[in-house]
């Protein structure tokens, strides 16, 4: 295959970015996308030129390092990580925009890594449950009915990646945060942290800039681990009790 | 080459922390004698941990729970992807919820065997031991665990072993326990106890009168150089697959910290030990970049299988039963498709080298559902391996459900590491080793579901104890600068080093070094060694390395993100030691676990292990770049487990 | 509590939904009573009185109207200032768009977003036509609402007005109904369809129940 990559660059967080374009050739349909990019980057370095800088890891679709907005989609046009998109998507001949995750949460560092750095907050903010090493109860003490083990580990599943951010045309947190905050406050062992979990989660994820959910459900299509929209009004409906209780205290 | 394959035996290695007594009291006993700090005195210490896996991410958390200020660093731009989470399998615990005779001896002797009795008994026995309170502890966290109707904890049982022991959270154990270790160090991080220093890679450590003090680090942001300092250093940063180019390791998981520390005077046990998963996704080209591993417990299912002539190139479904050869079920009846990682590995590469593999270059063998779907209904199937086989179609563009998977194996985990006592110091006092970065628990050989196990434990519960002992004895340390000329000297070489490799401006790429080296080492360390094969490797790699310092090209400068710097960097030191690899290889005449010699082997083919010679641990010490190591063995003494030569047909 | 609820992006989402909730119910009931304009002037006039009078008498002469005057308008400020500030939030986020551009990424934002300017300007016109007649196309004759409906919806732009005015109320009501319940937490998978359907139920009863009369009076049918 023969394409032409239009590529968002930008020296560092400061500079100004642009498009730019290359052209790559002798691409495989069976090459996963960062591949191709590899395959440019070593083009671009035997020419002296700077590589594309991208984030990556795994390349298994877990890491949720990957976050490229190609042709206007978080992740591509298939509905999983960059990481396992597979040029077999695309044709011979085509155009490919690639811009990196847009949000003013999302800092750009260099190309198209972003700073991503604000999930992390989020999380500490509340994304957990206390239980010093050691002081765990035997497992089988507390069951956990399926249905409910079933449900968090659906919204466990996130990777953090950002698409959801990427995607979202107010650049909100909403899908991330309401991931993790039903994950733990569906479970036993979350109970306890319920209502201090959401109101700080939210509380950190406005304060870290990110938009509010206008339900455009943006979010919802272009996470690659199919975390519903749904999760959003659980976490509505978790914020608006822990509110109601805490007014009560 | 000559100089570097004459190496000389040095001083036996001696591990003097384990205490003596019962296997099962030695744990308690090494507690109880392990000095404690005073908790007031605890924020006054200063640990540094490198890595935020399974292993680094427990030890931090755990760390800073405990009162110590905690330091910690990851390359990659969230303590949450370090590479324990694409595990998919799950963890062993001997709880035996399912009354089917676990017990911690069991899994204790289950794991001794497994590693072909290349591994110090008090240490497995611990690890058993401490299993069981490791799924407390994230179940406790919220780890999303996979339940029974009744609300308890479901099992499975995993890759060569009959009791179902293995606690799993669909095909995504590892994420789920990194994000329980990963939310439990964030909760750290807010409080204050632990300074992350994300998108930092360390790239020396700091040893002074002896004793580890710190690192040196560049943020990889903007590129800047600096040193940290402590009481003591923890590596967690993962093993060393990448060695191999392809392996089913992150793209940026390295080597650099445990080589480095390993120069700075670790001694470097059993690197020859490495994993090759039978479960991988084939390649499909020169173009790959890395190895997608299938969760095992396919094979719980599926039925492996090569056509029994040579050179059939018929489809799958086209060539009939009788012209099939179900080569594990035919040679290990008994264990059939479930022969341990080694073995099944082995025996895909034999019919694959006597030309009846499958697919592109030969280089595959069948997984094949057809049985189980026949047998469970395809919704079963679905169910239960839904999520692999959606990853297989992916990757592949071919239908599992239709014709059979093609599987391979790949590089996947090392056994070897750095080597640590019981206390998993190193030989450098005060610098410590967890999880795949240490020699560990696991002998020659892994087996399934043992590595989050040995992960958690070590970061966890291990560690948090040993470490205290470590720093009550050593309590007031001078205090330490940047100014010390140790430091300085250090600082300054880390500097000249990554100028270099801007300033050869050659013609050759990082990647273009690191492919060469890992195909290099595919060929004559991987799943099978010869003593000349071995001999090649080691007169060509000084040559490859040679060619590197003279031909590297790394665009940009070092005051700035650059990725191609980070891999330069990095293969700066799978280059050395990929030569101590071999040379670990070479010495190792015997066949063991992941490590088959095809010069040792049984008259049927089997691997024939050489317990009178090499049952020992191998601990190496560094002596300069390309010059021959110091070999240190460690003496293994099975009093509980006895060796026997594995069987498993 | 009401701070914190002011101050999360969540909780002024919740205000909006609970304004808005309000601002629907009252509409709901003033498009069946716009309805009594096809049973003639009488009636419809008798209605409009009665509105002054309920309540009566416990409550003095159109003391109820002003109530629930006050509670519209502080649901009208409520609503538009939270939409305003989680706009402005919105798109202070976002501040630089794709180069690649996507059409339906907004779509539902976008409706929100022009929709509420669109019927926030409408109701300035509505109020100043029908409710004080300063800009009221005829004489405006208090007391009379029958024939004042008439005179408005005899002017074309009258007609256009409040037919493209009730054409963004149903794709406001149709998003915004839904969009409420997921805010205040009342959505789930299984309620999704039935919350779907109500919205567009409510959306298309209400958009039609309105552009009704000025159809009516376009079509001689009131006169």
């Amino acid at each position: 295959m023969k394409l032409t990559l239009r590529v968002w660059r930008q020296k560092n967080a400061d500079a100004e970015g642009a498009m730019s374009t290359y052209q790559v050739d002798r691409i495989s349909s069976d090459m996963s996308f960062l591949e191709m990019l590899d395959t440019l980057n070593e083009e671009l370095i035997l020419n002296g030129e700077d590589p594309v800088a991208f984030d990556h890891d795994c390349r298994e679709g877990i890491c949720g390092a990957c976050s490229l907005v190609i042709n206007g989609d978080a992740h591509g046009p298939e509905r999983t990580t960059t990481c396992q998109l597979h040029m077999r998507s695309f044709e011979d001949g085509d155009t490919i925009d690639i811009e990196p995750w847009r949000a003013s949460a999302f800092p750009v560092i260099k190309d198209l890594v972003v700073d991503r750095s604000a999930f992390d907050r989020i999380i500490q903010a509340g994304g957990y449950v206390t239980a010093p090493t050691g002081a765990a109860p035997e497992a089988h003490a507390t069951p956990v009915p399926k249905p409910d083990a079933d449900f968090a580990f659906e919204h466990a599943e996130c990777i953090g990646c950002g698409a959801c951010v990427a995607a979202c045309p107010n650049g909100a947190a909403m899908l991330f945060t309401s991931a993790k905050v039903n994950h733990l406050n569906v479970l036993p062992q979350g109970a306890p942290e319920r209502e201090t979990r959401v109101l700080d989660m939210v509380g950190q994820m406005d304060a870290e800039g990110f938009g509010g959910c206008t339900l455009a459900g943006e979010c919802a299509t272009a996470c690659p681990k199919g975390i519903p929209l749904v999760s959003i009004t659980g976490m509505n409906k978790e914020w608006l009790r822990a509110t109601r209780k805490a007014g009560k205290r | 080459m000559s100089t570097y394959a004459n190496y000389p035996t040095g001083e036996p290695v001696v591990d003097t922390k384990a205490p003596e007594g019962p296997v099962g009291e030695r744990w308690d006993k090494r507690r109880f004698e392990a000095k404690l700090v005073n908790p007031a005195n605890r924020r006054k210490h200063t640990v540094i941990v490198v890595g935020t896996g399974l292993a680094g991410g427990s030890a931090g958390a755990t760390l800073a729970e405990q009162g110590y200020h905690v330091v910690q660093f990851c390359y990659q731009d969230s303590p949450r992807r370090a590479h324990s989470i694409a595990a998919q399998g799950g963890i062993n615990a001997a709880k035996n919820y399912r009354n089917d005779g676990d017990s911690v001896h069991r899994l204790f002797y289950d794991t001794v065997k497994g590693g072909d009795f290349r591994a110090r008994e008090s240490n497995v026995h611990r690890l058993a031991q401490i299993s069981v309170e490791i799924i407390d502890q994230c179940v406790a966290q919220g780890v999303p665990f996979a339940r029974e109707y009744g609300g308890l904890l479901d099992t499975r049982s995993f890759g060569g072993v009959q009791v179902s022991r293995t606690f799993y959270a669909r095909g995504q154990t590892g994420q789920q326990l990194l994000l329980g270790a990963y939310q439990a160090l964030s909760r750290q991080i807010a409080a204050g106890n632990v300074e992350m220093h994300p998108r930092t890679e360390m790239l020396d450590l700091i040893v002074v009168d002896g004793k580890a003090r710190g690192i040196v680090a560049r943020d990889l942001v903007t590129g800047r150089v600096d040193t940290y300092f402590a009481d003591a250093v923890v590596l967690a940063s993962g093993g060393y697959g990448n060695v191999f180019y392809l392996s089913t390791n992150a793209m940026n998981s390295n080597a650099t910290a445990i080589w480095r520390a390993h120069r700075r005077g670790a001694y470097f046990a059993n690197p020859c030990f490495t994993q090759i998963h039978p479960t991988c996704i084939p390649r499909t080209g020169d173009h790959q970049s890395k190895l997608t591993l299938m969760s095992e417990s396919l094979r719980n299912d599926g039925r492996i299988w090569v056509p029994k002539a040579k050179g059939d190139d018929r489809p799958a479904n086209r060539i009939p039963e009788d012209e099939r050869d179900y080569y594990l079920e035919r040679i290990y009846p008994s264990f059939g498709n479930l022969v341990p990682r080694d073995i099944a590995s082995r025996a895909a590469k034999n019919v694959c080298d006597e030309g009846r593999g499958v697919g592109p270059g030969g280089q595959g063998v069948y997984l094949d559902f057809a049985d189980a779907i026949e047998r469970m209904g395809r919704k079963a199937v679905e169910a239960k391996y839904g999520n692999l086989f959606d990853m297989y179609q992916r990757i592949t563009d071919e239908d599992p459900y239709q014709v059979p998977m093609r599987i391979y194996p790949a590089v996947h985990y090392t056994m070897g590491g750095l080597w640590v006592d019981y206390d998993l110091q190193t030989t450098v006092p005060g610098l410590f080793a967890i999880g795949e970065a240490n020699f560990s628990d696991h002998g020659a050989n892994r087996l399934g579901a043992s590595a989050l196990m040995q992960g958690l434990a070590d970061g966890y519960f291990v560690l948090p104890a040993t470490i205290n002992d470590y720093l009550a004895r050593h309590p007031h340390h001078d205090e330490i600068d940047a100014e010390h000329p140790v430091v300085q000297e250090v600082l300054a070489e880390t500097g000249d080093r990554l100028n270099l490799l801007l300033a050869v401006d050659g013609d050759r790429t990082p990647d273009s070094f690191h492919r060469e080296v890992g195909e290099l080492m595919w060929e004559f360390c991987g799943m099978a060694r010869t003593d000349s094969g071995l001999r090649k490797a080691l007169e060509r790699i000084p040559q490859i390395r040679e060619e590197f310092w003279r031909r590297i090209k790394v665009p940009g400068t070092g005051e700035e993100f650059n990725q191609s710097l980070e891999k330069a960097n990095r293969v700066v030191d799978y280059l050395e030691l990929a030569e101590l690899m071999c040379l670990d290889a070479l010495h190792r005449a015997e066949s063991c676990g992941g490590h088959f010699r095809e010069e040792s082997q049984t008259p049927d083919g089997e691997a024939a292990r050489r317990d009178d010679e090499f049952g020992y641990a191998a601990a190496w010490e560094f002596t300069g770049t390309g010059d021959a190591p110091v070999l240190h063995k460690e003496d293994l003494v099975f009093e509980y487990v006895h060796p026997t030569q594995r069987s498993y047909a | 509590m009401a701070r914190t609820v002011w101050d999360s992006s969540v909780g002024k989402k919740t205000v909006m939904a609970v304004s808005g909730l309000i601002m629907l119910l009252y509409l709901v009931v003033h498009m069946i009573g716009n309805l009594k304009i096809f049973f003639g002037a009488g009636e419809f006039n008798h209605y409009a009185h009665w509105l002054r009078t309920v309540g009566e008498p416990f409550m003095h002469y159109e003391w109820t109207l002003w109530l629930v005057r006050i509670v519209l308008v502080l649901a009208v400020v409520a609503h538009a200032t939270s939409a305003y500030q989680l706009s402005r939030r919105d798109i202070k986020a976002r501040p630089d768009k794709y180069v690649h551009k996507k059409p339906r990424a907004s779509y539902a934002t976008r409706t929100m977003r022009w929709g509420g300017i669109i019927l926030a300007l409408f109701i300035v016109w509505h109020i100043l036509d029908l409710t004080t007649g300063t800009v009221h196309s005829g004489g405006f004759q208090e007391g009379h609402p029958y024939q004042n409906v008439v005179d408005t919806f005899s002017t074309w732009y009258g007609n256009v007005i409040y037919v493209v005015a009730m054409l963004a109320l149903g794709l406001h009501v149709r998003h915004g109904f839904w969009s409420a319940a997921q805010t205040l937490g009342v959505g789930s998978r299984a309620r999704d369809r039935a919350l779907k359907t109500v919205a567009n139920v409510l959306a298309l009863l209400l958009t039609a129940g309105f552009i009704a009369v000025p159809v009516g009076v376009m079509t001689g049918v009131v006169s």
